[in-house]
């Protein structure tokens, strides 16, 4: 049984490295990225699991980390947008104009790369599904959807 | 060379940055030591505070100090002083701040203000605008009449919950109404809504030892901040300074000063250490001010063809407890109030009103949304009642060259811009000839609506900028200015300025990105959709500075007059024989001459910007300047209706916009469909709802919705280009345009679906349905 | 951020989890059973539920199960709404669970903390009501298998110490014919105005709903009323007389409204199921 009492160090796998973090058991993963880590890509927006922009992909899928605790991360994969290296939706983005002040960015691009890595041919009412879970509050969406659009193949 | 400048999409200078996490907002800076604030808020809209236990929390772990109104008897506001920062022997909204503690860390600042007890005493809640206005209505503010105005063209009218009311009276209403074949009426409510950055509001403040006051905000007004806190707490203004990094979205909302002033106090209660407060979404929903709600009451009358000959209209606005910038948000609507029509007989009063809701201040449109909901759904009632097509009705009364404005201003191409060429080319892009009801199967009609918009920007008579570029050794140009960067891409359309002006590669052009009061020259505010306008036109001020520069220096290394030189793609040439030229890096850090002496030293540009012919309006006629130009369009929406379920679907959006120059068309375009995606919002479902005791019900994202991905319809956007003379290279303000009139197109499609007025906010199904059937199954 | 602490426990198997949860009871550290965590933790930041202790099924074999034995399929508690969506294995429960809050939250949410959440919608009871499915549910004297309409009374009646390990379901009830309509105010992201589940099974119509009142139910009489020989909205009308109580009333939607979708959302759950029954 994984027992953590009280402050604990721990043991978190981020971006391909093996981080040690100091952690209350009831802080947030969003909390422990941006505060002992220094990952303040993912952004908090709501702190309620509403908005998305403190998504990141935990073992494939995309979570927002908001709603997860630090200590239920351990042993699993965490990748943020810290660890994103030329992933093609970056260029996408850039390219088709997704973002515009630039704070939920963060949260659609882990979206999205977790999409194009689970299903790289979604159709639109899949893509529809996944990205529904965040909020862009400056642009009309029509841009991230073309940036989506030039990263996946539907097979039709 | 590249040629690169205006004209074209230039992905905005911080893309990469924003795609890779490295952008830093506000609150991303991680400082260790820094205390947390947290606040109490109000569970009631309108009580006497009895009492407040502060015994426990202050006694809990970690906290610092624990401040309550009375230790603060400043009273702020940007128009009228009637806000504490912390609330004052009462409540005046659900929300409002009662307490705020410091600790060492966010978790005990928030487990010693759950600690901390307040006990109320209810008082009658003013609920809504109309129960405000009702005589003998319980007062927000008994002692209106006392509160010291910061600007003096204010009527707070004593003893009432009237905070401003503004005036505008032009022509003859009787000859008006004599030459009016028909009348037609009309009663409009929309509901407060929220601005919903993404980021939420949050600021830092540290005093040092010698006084000098460092604070960090995510605001849009760095400046104001800087100047309110100056004078609310007789602090010299040069003694603070105010750093904005990116900003996560601000629609208005960060326009205000709020959280700084809690800041401010909170450091101060702690010896000046460094305190941050964030607020929490919820937070920022309500204890930190939303967006206006209103009633209005509308009259037209009009002759048989069509031609409007008179208006009378009363605009109520819904300000929430305390007045911000309520009061200039009535005067914007009144001197835009008829829409972007010709209306030579017109009276209208737009009152800024009191009530028991949270506070407002400016949101996307300034209240322009509300004006052109009202004025969109009148002009569609007349054109039902006269038979006439909407479109039609709108070009019979479109504003154009040698009209007056309801505040007398003649209309010019320049200052107006060409609305009727916006209409004619709306027609086309929406198909409108094909007819604006089409019944499909299986109960469905497909509908479509206009709504059309005018917009000035109502600054201070004397809003200014300012730039300062600098060079790099490799002869590129650093722009530095006091505009924030919270999104629509200033900084890249103000950096494109420059390089067009001096004829060079736009990427050689940086940007500062953050603004630093001390190091950055002021810019009144980054609101209004006024930053290429004002910041363009310094901005140009400064490219003639250094290429005066710049063309003396290299007149003496190329032996020649500084008239004969001409500048391009970092060179200074000789007109007549380009091949003669002197590259700026060998000159913009002085002239080195073959034996080693230098000449000319650095070169250093700035230009500045002053507001200029803007008036104050007369309080009795309105007359007056208040803007230096408009931006106008015309607007639509197609709508797939369920006439069995009242239900609908949104398919198409179009904005024709006149804006003057388009600067860079990507970054246009995904600003006007962004507004116009919020708009959407606020036409179909963001509204705040309060209970019968003036609490709101919907203070988060789960009840207090917004548009997501998927649900957006086809947008179309296209643009005329009728040069403002004295803009930028023409080029008008369009920030905040693509919001204002999608909801008065829709509720126009929706009524002219189910065939009867909707005349409110938002457009849900079930507000269809109620108002069709009356709300029996 | 959660203002408060508590400690975190991931035991390996039922009975290291029960016999964590008695301890740290008996500690009086109010202990709570965790899944996806969602609920949790958002409660906890808005001070709506307090624990000193945390017990973390998600390390039980037995709560990750998703699988068919024999002729029934084996979800365990800890199953994450979008596994069960991918998997297809129940097509109706993983389109119910793919309309609860966003897709990436159904990344964390669990079944288990859906069924026995706080949350008065629990949508994911509504097909498991509809096929008479089994709980498994374990407590400090073992396991016991139980209908879930016998544990199942406007919300799940589970005793202190006891969680759901898994839901057991008939094969044959993952592939009847089914109609979900989730209405909404407007958003299609938001809380449901109601949800409406039917399946047909042996030229029956089966139906539950969520949001229509303030709690999921499916409704014998409703059933009876609604499979009865006679007019559409005869049949309809005597339906809704036997609603188990009162439409709800909130900032969704009005009563009235909320009967006026009901009625037409009745009118073609029923045209379509009996639609079927004609093919």
């Amino acid at each position: 049984m994984l027992i953590i009492e009280g402050k604990k160090v721990i043991e978190l796998y981020v971006n391909g490295k093996k981080r040690n973090v100091v952690v209350r058991p009831a802080d947030t993963l969003l909390y422990t990225l941006r505060e002992q880590l220094g990952l303040t890509g993912a952004k908090p927006g709501c702190e309620n699991g509403d908005c998305g922009s403190c998504t990141v992909i935990i073992d494939g899928w995309p979570i927002k980390s908001c709603i997860m605790l630090s200590v239920d991360a351990i042993g699993r994969n965490i990748i943020t947008i810290e660890g994103l290296k030329d992933a093609p939706i970056q260029k996408a983005f850039v390219e088709n104009w997704g973002f515009q002040c630039g704070y939920c960015t963060p949260g659609f691009l882990m979206v999205c790369h977790a999409l194009a890595n689970m299903h790289p041919n979604a159709e639109e009412h899949v893509i529809e599904k996944w990205l529904e879970s965040n909020i862009c509050r400056c642009t009309s969406y029509e841009e991230i959807q073309a940036a989506v659009h030039a990263i996946l193949k539907p097979l039709s | 060379m590249e040629t690169v400048g205006i004209g074209m999409s230039i992905p905005r200078k911080e893309a990469w940055d924003k795609v890779t996490g490295t952008a830093k907002y506000n609150n991303d800076y991680i400082i260790p030591g820094i205390l947390h604030a947290k606040l109490v808020t109000s569970t009631y809209a309108h009580a006497t505070i009895k009492s407040i236990d502060t015994s426990e929390a202050v006694k809990a772990p970690g906290v610092q100090a624990v401040l309550l109104g009375k230790d603060n008897s400043v009273l702020t506001g940007t128009i009228i002083r009637d806000c504490p920062p912390i609330a004052i022997d009462k409540v005046r909204y659900y929300g409002e701040a009662v307490a705020v503690v410091v600790a060492d860390s966010e978790q005990e600042a928030m487990a010693a203000a759950k600690m901390i007890k307040v006990e109320y005493e209810p008082l009658p809640v003013v609920n809504s605008v109309k129960e405000a206005l009702t005589p003998n209505a319980p007062l927000v503010h008994e002692n209106l009449h006392l509160y010291k105005l910061a600007d003096e063209n204010i009527y707070p009218e004593a003893n009432t919950n009237i905070s401003h009311r503004v005036k505008i009276r032009k022509g003859d209403m009787a000859m008006g109404w004599a030459e009016s074949d028909v009348v037609v009426e009309g009663s409009f409510y929309l509901p407060q809504t929220d601005h919903l950055a993404m980021e939420t509001r949050n600021a830092r403040t540290q005093i040092l030892s010698d006084g000098q006051v460092m604070m960090a905000s995510a605001t849009q007004a760095p400046f104001e901040v800087k100047e309110l806190i100056g004078n609310d707490f007789n602090v010299e203004e040069g003694m603070i300074d105010v750093k904005t990094p990116l900003v996560g979205g601000a629609f208005g909302g960060k326009a205000a000063v709020h959280l700084e002033t809690l800041a401010y106090i909170a450091s101060k209660a702690v010896d000046g250490r460094m305190v941050k407060i964030v607020n929490t979404r919820e937070e920022d929903f309500i204890t930190s001010p939303c967006g206006i709600g209103l009633e209005a009451k509308l009259k037209f009358g009009a002759t048989k063809k069509g031609l409007i000959k008179a208006a009378e209209i009363t605009y109520m606005l819904d300000s929430g407890a305390y007045a911000d910038i309520c009061p200039r948000m009535a005067k914007a609507m009144a001197v835009d109030c008829t829409g972007p029509y010709n209306i030579e007989n017109l009276s209208c009063d737009a009152l800024s009103v009191y009530t028991n809701h949270p506070f407002v201040t400016s949101l996307r449109g300034f209240a322009h949304i509300c004006y052109a909901f009202c004025i969109e759904r009148i002009m569609d009632k007349l054109a039902f009642t006269l038979g006439i097509d909407p479109l039609e009705l709108r070009l019979k009364n479109a504003i154009g060259p040698g009209h007056t404005s309801p505040t007398q201003v003649k209309t010019t191409l320049s200052n107006t811009g060409d609305f009727k060429k916006c209409l004619e080319k709306l027609r086309n892009l929406m198909n409108w000839n094909e007819g604006n009801r089409i019944i499909q199967d299986n109960n469905k009609v497909r509908v479509k609506g206009i709504g059309c918009f005018w917009k000035t920007s109502n600054s201070p008579t004397d809003a200014e900028s300012g730039a300062i570029l600098t060079f790099n050794k490799d002869g590129s140009i650093n722009l530095n200015c006091g505009a924030v960067e919270y999104g629509p891409a200033m900084k890249t359309t103000l950096a494109q300025i420059l390089a067009e002006r001096m004829n060079m590669d736009v990427k050689r052009i940086r940007v500062t990105m953050e603004v630093d009061t001390k190091t950055s020259p002021r810019h009144w505010k980054t609101v209004a959709s006024m930053t290429t306008f004002m910041l363009g036109r310094a901005v140009l001020n400064a490219a003639e500075d250094i290429k005066r520069q710049l063309c003396n220096i290299a007149g003496i290394v190329l032996k020649c007059e500084p008239e004969e030189l001409e500048v391009a793609g970092e060179r200074v040439y000789l007109k007549d024989d380009p091949s003669n030229y002197v590259d700026f890096k060998d000159i913009v850090h002085g002239y080195k001459l073959p034996n080693g002496n230098a000449i000319g030293g650095q070169i250093i540009g700035r230009g500045s910007y002053v507001m200029k012919h803007l008036t104050k309006l007369d309080p009795e006629t309105g007359q007056g300047r208040p803007g230096p130009a408009w931006s106008v369009g015309a607007q639509a929406v197609e709508v797939e209706f369920d006439m069995k379920e009242y239900t609908y679907r949104v398919i198409k959006a179009a904005t024709v916009v006149d804006a003057g120059k388009v600067i860079n068309p990507k970054s246009a375009r995904g600003v006007i469909t962004g507004g116009m995606s919020m708009g959407l919002g606020k036409a179909t479902r963001e509204e705040f709802k309060y209970g019968k005791d003036g609490a709101v019900l919907n203070t988060s994202l789960r009840t207090y919705k917004v548009i997501h991905y998927g649900q957006q319809p086809e947008y179309v956007v296209e643009f005329v280009e009728t040069p403002q003379i004295d803009a930028p290279y023409g080029a008008r303000g369009i920030g905040e345009h693509g919001t204002i009139g999608i909801p008065g197109a829709l509720a126009n499609a929706l009524s002219l679906a189910v065939q009867v007025d909707l005349d409110q906010l938002p457009l849900t199904p079930e507000l269809i349905w109620k108002t069709k059937t009356g709300g029996n199954t | 951020m959660i203002p408060f602490d508590f400690d975190y426990y991931r035991p390996d198997s039922i009975q290291e989890a029960v016999k964590i949860y008695e301890e740290l009871d008996t500690q009086g550290k109010q202990p709570l059973y965790y899944g996806g965590g969602t609920e949790i933790i958002t409660m906890a930041r808005t001070h709506n539920i307090f624990t000193k202790a945390l017990v973390d099924l998600k390390g039980i074999p037995e709560c990750n199960v998703l699988e068919f034995r024999n002729d029934q399929l084996v979800i365990g508690s800890t199953v994450t709404l979008t596994q069960i969506f991918e998997s297809r294995k129940f097509p109706l429960l993983g389109d119910i669970g793919s309309r609860i809050a966003d897709h990436t939250a159904q990344c964390q949410i669990t079944l288990g903390g859906n069924i026995a959440g706080t949350i008065i919608y629990r949508e994911t009871v509504l097909p498991l009501l509809l096929s008479s499915s089994q709980i498994v549910i374990a407590n400090e004297s073992g396991q016991k298998q139980v209908s879930l309409h016998e544990v199942f009374n406007e919300r799940l009646q589970l005793n202190p110490g006891e969680f759901i390990v898994q839901v057991i379901t008939d094969k044959i009830y993952t592939t009847l014919p089914y109609v979900h309509v989730k209405k909404t105010k407007y958003e299609k992201i938001d809380y449901p105005l109601m949800t409406v589940v039917a399946v047909k099974k042996d030229e029956k119509i089966r139906i539950a709903f969520s949001g229509l009142c303030s709690f999921p139910f499916r409704s014998m009489k409703m059933e009876n009323a609604l499979n009865e020989n006679s007019q559409l909205d005869v049949r309809i009308n005597n339906a809704l007389s036997h609603l188990p109580t009162s439409i709800l009333n909130d900032i969704s939607g009005s009563d009235k409204y909320r009967e006026f979708v009901l009625r037409d959302t009745l009118i073609n759950t029923l045209k379509t199921l009996e639609g079927v029954g004609l093919c």
